[in-house]
């Protein structure tokens, strides 16, 4: 079979540079490894229950109406309207460190007050750098890099204060340890602070399904349990894909969700040694609890709490599996319009090192998880006291589920820290986008797919 | 095809490119846009809603007479009536 266009991985990405291109006429096929759709952000039945993966806020929210915003955007590109996604703004979530607490909610002037209690004599200095980054055009593709921790120490005075900053953000898309670079941070204060948190109450199913109806009904095509073996190349240019069956498809374009190094990878192994290393190091886990009340009505209610346990915020490859002293809470029952959920869900994730978890054999596995899901009792009590009395069900995610179900290599979430923004690489046809092209959240990843396929096939043609 | 035509087929693409845009009051001399929030994505989806339409290509070089209502009865009138003739 022979395509315009090829992408490889139906996550967010993918699924947004297909409708684009099946919207206009490409012939385009999106081949998935997996039965599921998703990529990062999924979803998956357990015991009779709908699990979600991945999501724990659409960011980016903005109120129907916003229209430079990068939510109105997105919908604009794909035809879609405001109600397709079903969001549900959050109440309020907070930044919780040991002697300081900041809360926020889609009202910038909420965490600007929060700032200005905690931190009377950065008010100015902070209200001043809020200011930097509304103005800051983080949509554009040549970038150079710049130290957001050299940037925030410059701008800012409290210690405490730029690592709250930094907690919050990093655990929402940095894919570097301990430093981000500027103009992602700026993508993610914008999509948490300065718009908003929301989620569908069917969760990111409901994303997902409404994009995967969309492209089907622009008649692009779309195939599961399709992995590819390789990316086949004459000279310079890539001229199709050999899947893991055998068969071989071409196309005039690929375009590549699966990351940067990943994809040179399929290139083959000079090409791959060529890119360098350069895969991403962080990974989570995360463990979702099933409570037979919401924490609400148990008195935690918090949307999402970015939580450390000391005075400087460590985001690195923890030496254990799992590093407990930093994390995010998550409960989805807390977003508005959530209130009839049966039962309540109660997830925290933390960062973990991948090599602690992959080379086990299956019983080790298995008690390494027992073990933390202990921990995870433990740690929720924390914040509802009663936890594990109402807990009826869990399930826990790894490194090693996360690199099954993204393929990232050693599980990293957030993929390589290289990101090429303009989705380029040294082969001529061949393109990135999603995690490894560089904006964040699932609005930004779709934005990713539909600027891609916007400036490499639309706009070429 | 008159004028007319052609502003309420633009007016069309404008529509479906961009539903959220109140087009009761498009003034043709004045640039789409600052009076109706375009950006340049909005604008190459008027490119390609042209094509898809009406098979009209419009070159990179060209997107700038697109600026205006009347700046785009102007410059897509003659190509309306090409693809017209060629039917």
């Amino acid at each position: 079979m022979d395509y315009d266009v090829l992408i490889i991985g139906a996550g967010m990405s993918g699924l947004a540079a297909g409708i684009r291109l099946a919207h206009f006429e490409k012939r385009v096929c999106i081949l998935e490894r997996h039965y599921a759709f998703g990529g990062l952000n999924s979803y998956y039945k357990l015991r009779g229950r709908e699990f979600d993966v991945g999501l724990h806020a659409v960011t980016n929210y903005t109120p129907c109406g916003a229209r430079s915003a990068p939510l109105a955007k997105l919908l604009r590109q794909l035809r879609l309207t405001h109600d397709d996604f079903a969001l549900h703004p959050q109440r309020w979530s907070e930044i919780r460190f040991p002697h300081h607490r900041l809360r926020f909610s889609n009202d910038t002037a909420l965490f600007i007050d929060e700032v200005v209690r905690e931190f009377p004599s950065e008010a100015d200095r902070f209200r001043r750098f809020v200011e930097e980054v509304r103005q800051y055009d983080d949509s554009r593709l040549d970038v150079p890099y710049a130290s957001t921790r050299s940037v925030l120490t410059d701008r800012l005075r409290e210690p405490a204060l730029v690592e709250m900053l930094l907690c919050s953000i990093m655990y929402y898309g940095s894919a570097e340890e301990n430093d981000m670079d500027f103009v992602q941070f700026v993508t993610m204060f914008k999509a948490i602070f300065l718009e908003g948190l929301a989620r569908p109450r069917e969760g990111v199913r409901r994303i997902i399904k409404t994009l995967v109806r969309r492209y089907r009904s622009c008649g692009g095509e779309l195939r599961m349990r399709s992995g590819v073996r390789r990316i086949l190349l004459n000279h310079d240019r890539a001229v199709g894909v050999e899947l893991e069956s055998g068969e071989e498809l071409t196309a005039a374009t690929i375009i590549s969700c699966a990351g940067f190094v990943e994809t040179m990878r399929l290139c083959g192994e000079d090409r791959a040694n060529q890119a360098g290393g350069g895969s991403g190091r962080l990974s989570f886990v995360e463990t979702v609890g099933i409570l037979d009340t919401l924490p609400r009505r148990l008195g935690h209610e918090a949307t999402i709490v970015f939580f450390n346990d000391g005075e400087r915020f460590e985001y690195a490859r923890p030496g254990a599996p799992v590093d407990l002293r930093s994390g995010v809470v998550c409960c989805p029952s807390n977003y508005e319009g959530h209130d009839d959920m049966a039962e309540g869900v109660f997830r925290i994730t933390w960062l973990a090192n991948y090599d602690r978890w992959a080379g086990l054999d299956d019983e080790s596995y298995a008690g390494l998880k027992t073990g933390y899901l202990a921990e995870f009792t433990k740690q929720a009590a924390r914040y509802i006291p009663d936890f594990a009395r109402h807990l009826v069900d869990v399930d826990m995610f790894t490194p090693r589920t996360i690199e099954r179900y993204t393929g990232h290599l050693n599980g990293a979430v957030y993929g390589s820290p290289r990101k090429c923004r303009d989705g380029r690489t040294e082969i001529q046809n061949l393109y990135i986008c999603g995690t490894d092209q560089g904006y964040l959240g699932i609005i930004g990843a779709a934005l990713s797919g539909i600027t891609i396929a916007n400036l490499h096939v639309l706009s070429q043609s | 095809m008159v004028d007319q035509d052609i502003r309420n087929l633009i007016l069309d693409i404008i529509a479906t490119v961009a539903p959220d845009a109140d087009l009761s009051n498009v003034v043709g001399h004045v640039r789409l846009r600052d009076q109706l929030d375009l950006d340049s994505m909005d604008f190459l989806d008027i490119v390609m809603e042209l094509r898809k339409r009406h098979k009209i290509e419009v070159p990179k070089e060209d997107y700038q007479q697109l600026a205006t209502l009347d700046s785009c009865v102007a410059y897509l009138g003659p190509k309306f009536q090409a693809v017209t003739a060629a039917r």
